[in-house]
Order: structure tokens, then C-alpha cells, then sequence
């Protein structure tokens, strides 16, 4: 048994404590919005929020985790920072398939948590771990920009 | 589309009355007679309909075709909205089912690629849009007792000219009733309301918060996941394995043999990929252990030293290459590698086989192919192989194959429950559906104007027809030689030839086919006459477009937006290159620079293209975006290579692919055309490799006839 702080909520999961942390978000407990890509921790589609960190959830054992706070994308426009970005994404309508664009939102938000104005190079540095084979790399920096813009006005 | 366009509106469109008063309209497509003349109300909802109005005034648009990132379920409605007057805002998609009635009419079966999704709806959807307007209209002229002459469709209205008018939804039940026009007047382009604006996709709002449901998140009740114990080598058969140990494994309910191989059968992906694990298979690796990827390029070029099958023959080549006009003779060889689709989300399919059929569910390209190749594999109808397409994690070809889809039907038979097949990503790179390896072998000669007078490209490669089961004309595999046998330059001798290449490899289709390596060879030739006959690259090649004007409008446009004609900024140099493919004409500029190590910076990608009608303008330059980053991923790191007979890349590492920090400023302007639509999801790639490899001859006077780009030849010792 594991327990785990998920999205606000307590769950206690029966898996093998080497279980990623991916695998029970996705097969125990149904959240699938974020994705499995590489299970090596080289794309960035499974990134979620540990105590408000991004991590790769494919790398991470469950039972390292255990107490700890879990934000996923089924939550993150909760956030003032997830709430900008997402809409931010719609706005310039960024994602093409689709699958990448939860750990893309996840890493984003992370960055615009901790440096509200980011620069270009920081952009790079935050979201280089996580890969778009569409190719929408461009259109997210400038939804990053954007979400800051909006975030920096409501302040 | 011709044969589309013939047939009478009473075999092409059916209408029904909904269950609940609402409207129905479906498209049948030529040489599909399904749909039953009057559906019976009950029925209404059978997944054979294209519009859907609802007395609430929603309409649903159910598209056949598959998204993967290119737009479809956008552009598809935008279609339908715009005949229909529809009020956008209240315009939805549907992802249709497995029906013959969504055959894609290109291909004759339902299934989307080769760009064809908006080229294949064009008449069609507009026709059914401007069905149900018609029928609308024909319902609201009757209640009020006036001319339909004098009604028209406004906003997801009908409005009368002395000023009533009634919602859509009003009027559904009656307009289901109507009579199908015999023939309906498509709208004069001027007044497009809808086609040829940037709206935003309908699919954006599910993509940013996790509720969009791919293939990996199809969740059966009282389902199972498997992962395979693969062949390691092309026909190695798998001798003995411990499933004893892999069933005693926590949450593991079953091993069992299948064609694909040995599958791991589990509660979850990380039971079932442990169980896998610990299987130890024994692999007859069999007779193909002897294939490494230097030994398939030497048999590369020793057969392009002998002829091949003729696939464009003009003028007399061996005459002319000799004779008293050539001034100037060329030789080169290009090269390719295979290279792995890598699509974001891993091959995967849920199946569940009962009695009475097949139901499939996953991110599948060719809905139509599975349930005749399923029917065939399973002795049933293909009536009885359902098929629920989810959203793609990227597509680019790989999910035509069926490898996936039949692992799932074959372990779902096999345990007697429904299973979701995953690959791992390293199953997925080495499941060997590669873009063909290909060598070229070019002779040339120019004249003394340094104008090409004699041109013999000679490719080797496998043929992707074949592992389709496509026909090949003449012996000839189109997808071999296309963007060859279209070389569009003036020359008055030119032979193409195509030599089969045989290692056991699967070649499949890759995002622009043979274009993708075939653009690079042509490019970087004209590139090379051009500079032998002392002319600029840009110049050389508009010249010799003279009898090719889209070719030579996007050429233009491209250079001048780059601007071509004023130097690049210090350090910088900038190729060019075009293409035709999927209908649509691209040019592209790339800014690039090299470092003294050799490492290649693309800056900026200038594209240019002419797509005829545009029907979504944003959707177009994203997909231009999109093919230049999956080219410049291809072009700077893309190669599976093969070592005893094994593939050697597994994963992002070893197969690098293009990040954020590498991405360059890219610049797309669309050129306004009348013509009828190209495709958008593939054109922009096939320029972009040859573009830098010329730059990089800009900056260096080094010539690269190979992909990847060799950082090593680039050094500056």
C-alpha cells in the first residue's frame, strides 16, 4: 500500500512500491490526462507537480512520493498560473494532436509559479524536457508570454 | 472527386428524419450504396450521417476522417458550416465510426493520409452543407407560405426577404420531410463567411486539460493490458520463454503466444511490461541476422550501377550526355537512412473479441483497412469489426499500419477478455515500419549555358506499395520515385529509374512519403548545377521554372519574404528549395549558421506556399510549422540504423529529436489562389532538408548528399 496526496485527495493504492508514479495516476486512479511517452524520463508528456515542482511522473517510484503533494493537469487550471496558461493555449490555439500538451501545460506553469516573467532563455531551460514531434514549439513560447502578460496585468 | 461530383444527388445524399425532430444528412460516396432509402426513425441514430440538427439548433458535423494534429475536425465542419449558413458558435464534431459511408473517395476506403482529408471533402461536405440548407430553407418557405426563392440561410437562420425568420432548430423536424434538391448551388467563393478565416479549432479546449481521449486512455470494463515479447530481428521466432515466472508476477493474469509475438497479459502497463520483462525469451533469430546498415548501403550502390525500372523517360539521356551540346558533366550519389515515425504516444489499441465480432478502439489512420483486414483474419463480415477512432498522439503515417490493431485482436481472442495492446516506446521504434532507406545515383550534364541538358537519377529503395498491397503500375512503386519523375526544371533529357531494394525491413508511409527523400536528393542537385554553372541557387532555378508558374509564384514569394536579394545577417547563409507534393507548392528559405565543431543552427525558416483554396489560413501555417520541425528533426539527427540484423535506437536519446532551444523563427506566407485545395498536412517537409543542406554549402562549399547532417564533415580544422 501506498498513500498518496493526489489533486487535494488522499488515496491509498495497492501497487508495487517500484510502480511509477505515472502508472497510478493513469491505471489506478484514472487520470489519464497526462501521458506516458518514453518511460525514461526524455519527452516531458508525463510531467506533473511535486509540492509545486515539475517532475517526470514515469521516473518517479510511487512510493517516493508518498505524502507528498501531486498536482496533475485534470486540476492545474485551479491555479491562477495553470488558469493563465491554459488560456493562453486556447487563445493562440497552440496544441496540434494534443498528447505532449498536458506535460507542456504542466512544465509552463511550473515556470510562470516560480519566475513570473520569464526570458526567453529561461523559457528554453524549462521546457527543453518536454518534446512536440507536431512542432508547436514556437506558438508555446508565445502562449508563455502571453500567460505572463496576463498574469503580470492581474497582479 | 470528378466521379464524386457526378453522381446524382439522389444516390449522394439521404436524409432522415431524427428521433427527437431532428435533421440528418448523409453523403454517400460513390459506389456504396448502404444507407437504406428511408431509414426507419429508430435507426436515425446509426452512425451513417454527416449533419446532425438538433430542435435545440446544434449541429454536429461527424467526421470520418482521423485527427492527428493536421485539423480535420475543424476543417471538416467549416466545410459543412459554410454551405449550411450555420452559426459557427454552435457547430460541433463528432468522430464517426468505422462505415463504409465515410470512405475517404481518394482512397476508396475510410482512412486519412497523403493530405487528402480537405482535397476529399471539398465538394462533397460543402454539397451536404448546401443540402440541408436547401431543405431548411424549403421548410420555412412552406410554413410561411412564400417563395423558397425569396429565403436564404443567415447565421443558422432561415431569413425571408420581407424580414421573418426562424432558428434552424425550428425547423429541423419539418426540413427532414423536405425533398433532397436534385442539385444544389454551391456558394461563389466571394461570399464565404466561414471557409478562408482562422477560426479556432474546435479540438483546442479538450487538448489543454487532460479530457481529450487518446488511444492509451480507452478504458474497457473488465479489461486487461498486455506488452509483447518482440521479435528482436525480422523472422525470428521465439523458441522458449518463462512464463511460469512472469505469471507468478504481481497482477499478471496471462502469457500467451501470439503472431506478434509473446505477450505479457496484466492488470496495468507496469505489470504487464515487468511480466514482459522477465519472459527471457529464447529467439531463433533465424536468417536475417546478417543485415547491418553498412551493408545495406553497399548494396545500395552496387545496384544503382545497373539499370532500373523506367519511371520518366524524356529525350534521349545517354545520346545527350555524350554528345557534342554537354558542356558540363555532374556525378553524385545521395543517401538516406530508414527512420522511425516516433510519434509522442507509443503504438497502442484496445481490442475485445466476442462472438459475434470485433470492437477496436484506438488512434487508428485507416479505420476502413481494419475491417477488411480484420474480417479477413477473423473469417467474419466486416460489418462485424466496429472500430472507435480516439484522437491521434500523432500520426505521420505510422497509424495506417495495422501491427497494433492486430497485436490487440490476437491476445483479446487468445485470454477471452478485452486488452489494451501497448508498446513501450523502445517496441515502438523498433516495431520496423520505417521510411525507406534510399540511395540515388545521379549523372548529369549541362549545357554551355550551364542549363541542365541530360539528366539519370537512379534510386534504390524498398518499396512501400508492396508492404501496403497497393498496385504498382508497371512494376513501378509511385511513392519510390514521386518528386522524381515530377522534376519540374526545364531539361530536355531526363531518366528516372527505380532498382527494388530487398532487406526485410518494413517500409511504410512517412509525412510526405517518397518526397521526403526524394525532394532532398533533386533540390541539392539543382543546388549543385546551379553553382557548377556559376549562377545563383535562386536565380538558376526561377529561371528554369519558366513553364511551371505555381512552382515558380511560391519560389518568389519565398525569397523575397527572406530576402534573398540582400545579404543575411554576419555568420549567416541561407539556401533555398522547392517542391510540388499533395497538390500543394512549397518554398523554402533556411538562415543557417555553423559553428567552427561543425554543429548546424537553423535561425529561420522562410516558407512560402500555395495550397489553392485555403479554407482554414491558421490551420495551414501550423501545419507548414509542423512538417518543417518533423523535417529539420529528420534532417538533423533522423537515422535508425541496423546492427546484426537488430535495430539500434530505442528511444529519445538515441533518437534525438528537434526542443525547444533548437527551434527556429519560422515565417509562413500562404499565396492566394483560386485553384481547388492541395494538401496541407505534409507539403511543408520536403523543401526543408534540402533548404539547409544548401545553406550549409552556403557557409561551408561543403556539399552533404547524406541525412543526418554530418556534424563531423563540418568541422573547421
Amino acid at each position: 500500500m501506498v498513500t498518496l496526496n493526489v489533486n487535494g485527495s488522499t488515496h491509498s493504492v495497492d501497487v508495487t512500491p517500484d510502480t511509477p508514479l505515472l502508472w497510478v495516476l493513469r491505471d489506478t486512479l484514472n487520470l489519464t490526462g497526462t501521458k506516458f511517452g518514453c518511460g525514461e524520463a526524455l519527452c516531458g508528456a508525463c510531467t506533473v507537480h511535486l509540492d509545486g515542482a515539475p517532475i517526470r511522473s514515469c521516473s518517479v517510484p510511487a512510493s517516493a512520493v508518498a505524502g507528498k503533494r501531486i498536482t496533475t493537469i485534470e486540476v492545474i487550471g485551479k491555479t491562477a498560473a495553470g488558469r493563465a496558461v491554459q488560456e493562453a493555449w486556447l487563445a493562440l490555439d497552440v496544441p496540434q494532436c494534443g498528447y505532449c500538451q498536458s506535460g507542456q501545460i504542466m512544465s509552463a506553469t511550473a515556470l510562470l509559479a516560480r519566475k513570473p516573467r520569464p526570458s526567453d532563455a529561461d523559457i528554453d531551460a524549462a521546457m527543453d524536457g518536454n518534446i512536440c514531434r507536431c512542432g508547436t514549439y514556437n506558438q508555446i513560447r508565445a502562449a508563455i508570454q502571453s500567460a505572463a502578460a496576463h498574469l503580470a496585468e492581474g497582479a | 472527386m470528378n466521379g464524386t461530383a457526378a453522381q446524382s444527388r439522389r444516390e449522394f445524399l439521404r436524409v432522415t428524419a431524427l428521433a427527437g425532430g431532428g435533421l440528418l444528412i448523409a453523403v454517400a460516396v460513390p459506389g456504396v450504396g448502404r444507407l437504406a432509402e428511408a431509414a426507419p426513425v429508430d435507426a436515425t441514430f446509426a452512425p451513417n450521417a454527416f449533419i446532425r440538427i438538433t430542435p435545440d439548433g446544434e449541429v454536429t458535423v461527424v467526421v470520418g476522417y482521423s485527427e492527428m494534429g493536421q485539423g480535420v475536425l475543424t476543417a471538416v465542419p467549416m466545410l459543412v458550416a459554410e454551405e449550411l449558413d450555420a452559426d459557427w458558435s454552435r457547430v460541433h464534431y463528432e468522430q464517426a465510426p468505422a462505415d463504409p459511408v465515410y470512405k475517404n473517395p481518394i482512397f476508396g476506403m475510410q482512412g486519412t493520409g497523403g493530405s487528402t482529408t480537405v482535397r476529399a471533402s471539398w465538394q462533397p461536405m460543402r454539397e451536404a452543407g448546401a443540402t440541408a440548407r436547401a431543405m431548411l430553407i424549403g421548410a420555412a418557405a412552406k410554413r410561411w407560405g412564400v417563395s423558397p426563392a425569396d429565403c436564404r440561410g443567415e447565421a443558422g437562420h432561415v431569413v425571408h426577404a420581407g424580414g421573418k425568420s426562424l432558428p434552424y432548430g425550428a425547423l429541423a423536424s419539418e426540413a427532414a420531410r423536405q425533398p433532397v434538391p436534385a442539385q444544389v448551388k454551391l456558394k461563389d467563393p466571394r461570399d464565404f463567411r466561414i471557409i478562408g478565416k482562422s477560426l479556432h479549432r474546435l479540438d483546442t479546449p479538450l487538448k489543454i486539460n487532460g479530457s481529450g481521449r487518446f488511444g492509451i486512455d480507452v478504458r474497457v470494463p473488465g479489461g486487461y493490458t498486455a506488452v509483447l515479447a518482440r521479435p528482436p530481428v525480422p523472422g525470428a521466432k521465439a523458441l522458449h520463454w518463462n512464463a511460469e515466472r512472469a505469471k507468478s508476477m504481481a497482477g499478471v493474469r496471462a502469457v500467451v503466444e501470439v503472431p506478434g509475438g509473446i505477450a505479457a497479459v496484466a492488470d496495468g502497463y507496469w505489470n504487464a511490461k515487468k511480466a514482459r520483462d522477465a519472459l527471457d525469451v529464447q529467439w531463433d533469430l533465424g536468417a536475417n541476422t546478417a543485415y547491418s546498415s553498412e551493408d545495406i548501403r553497399r548494396s545500395f550502390a552496387a545496384r544503382a550501377q545497373h539499370p532500373g525500372l523506367v519511371a520518366r523517360h524524356d529525350g534521349d539521356v545517354a545520346a545527350a550526355m555524350h554528345g557534342p551540346h554537354a558542356a558540363k558533366r555532374l556525378e553524385a550519389v545521395y543517401e538516406v537512412p530508414y527512420l522511425a515515425h516516433a510519434c509522442m504516444e507509443p503504438m497502442n489499441a484496445t481490442a475485445s473479441v466476442t462472438a459475434d465480432g470485433i470492437t477496436i478502439w484506438g488512434g487508428v489512420q485507416a479505420p476502413g483497412a481494419i475491417q477488411q483486414a480484420l474480417a479477413a483474419a477473423f473469417h467474419l463480415q466486416p460489418g462485424q469489426i466496429r472500430v472507435t477512432t480516439t484522437l491521434l498522439g500523432g500520426g505521420f503515417g505510422r497509424r495506417f499500419g495495422l501491427d497494433f490493431v492486430f497485436d490487440a485482436a490476437f491476445v483479446s481472442k487468445a485470454i477471452g477478455a478485452p486488452v489494451h495492446v501497448m508498446y513501450p516506446r523502445e517496441d515502438d521504434m523498433r516495431a520496423q515500419f520505417y521510411r525507406p532507406a534510399a540511395l540515388l545515383r545521379f549523372e548529369g550534364a549541362l549545357d554551355a549555358q550551364g542549363a541542365p541538358l541530360a539528366l539519370r537519377m537512379n534510386t534504390v529503395c524498398a518499396s512501400i506499395a508492396k508492404a501496403a498491397h497497393m498496385p504498382l503500375p508497371d512494376g513501378i512503386d509511385s511513392a519510390a520515385v514521386e518528386g522524381l519523375t515530377a522534376f519540374p526544371y526545364r531539361a530536355p533529357n531526363v531518366q528516372v529509374e527505380w532498382s527494388e531494394s530487398e532487406p526485410p525491413y518494413t517500409v511504410w508511409f512517412w509525412r510526405s512519403v517518397g518526397h521526403s527523400q526524394n525532394i532532398f536528393f533533386v533540390e541539392g542537385l539543382v543546388d549543385e548545377m546551379a553553382i557548377a554553372a556559376g549562377k545563383d541557387p535562386y536565380e538558376y532555378r526561377r529561371e528554369l521554372l519558366g513553364g511551371a508558374p505555381r512552382y515558380r509564384a511560391v519560389l518568389e514569394l519565398a525569397a523575397r519574404k527572406a530576402g534573398w536579394s540582400s545579404p543575411p545577417p554576419a555568420g549567416r547563409y541561407r539556401g533555398i528549395a522547392v517542391a510540388e507534393s499533395f497538390g500543394s507548392y512549397v518554398a523554402e528559405v533556411a538562415e543557417v549558421s555553423v559553428g567552427d565543431d561543425g554543429t548546424v543552427k537553423v535561425h529561420r525558416v522562410v516558407c512560402a506556399v500555395d495550397c489553392g483554396r485555403v479554407v482554414n489560413p491558421r490551420i495551414v501555417e501550423r501545419q507548414m510549422e509542423s512538417a518543417i520541425v518533423y523535417g529539420l528533426s529528420a534532417a538533423l539527427y533522423g537515422r535508425i540504423t541496423i546492427e546484426h540484423g537488430r535495430v539500434r535506437q530505442g528511444n529519445f536519446n538515441d533518437y534525438p529529436v528537434l526542443r525547444m532551444r533548437e527551434m527556429p523563427r519560422v515565417e509562413v506566407y500562404i499565396l492566394p489562389s483560386t485553384e481547388n485545395p492541395g494538401g496541407v498536412g505534409e507539403p511543408g517537409l520536403p523543401p526543408l532538408a534540402p533548404a539547409v543542406v544548401n545553406a550549409i554549402h552556403a557557409a561551408t562549399g561543403k556539399r552533404l548528399r547524406a541525412l543526418p547532417i554530418d556534424t563531423n564533415a563540418l568541422k573547421r580544422t
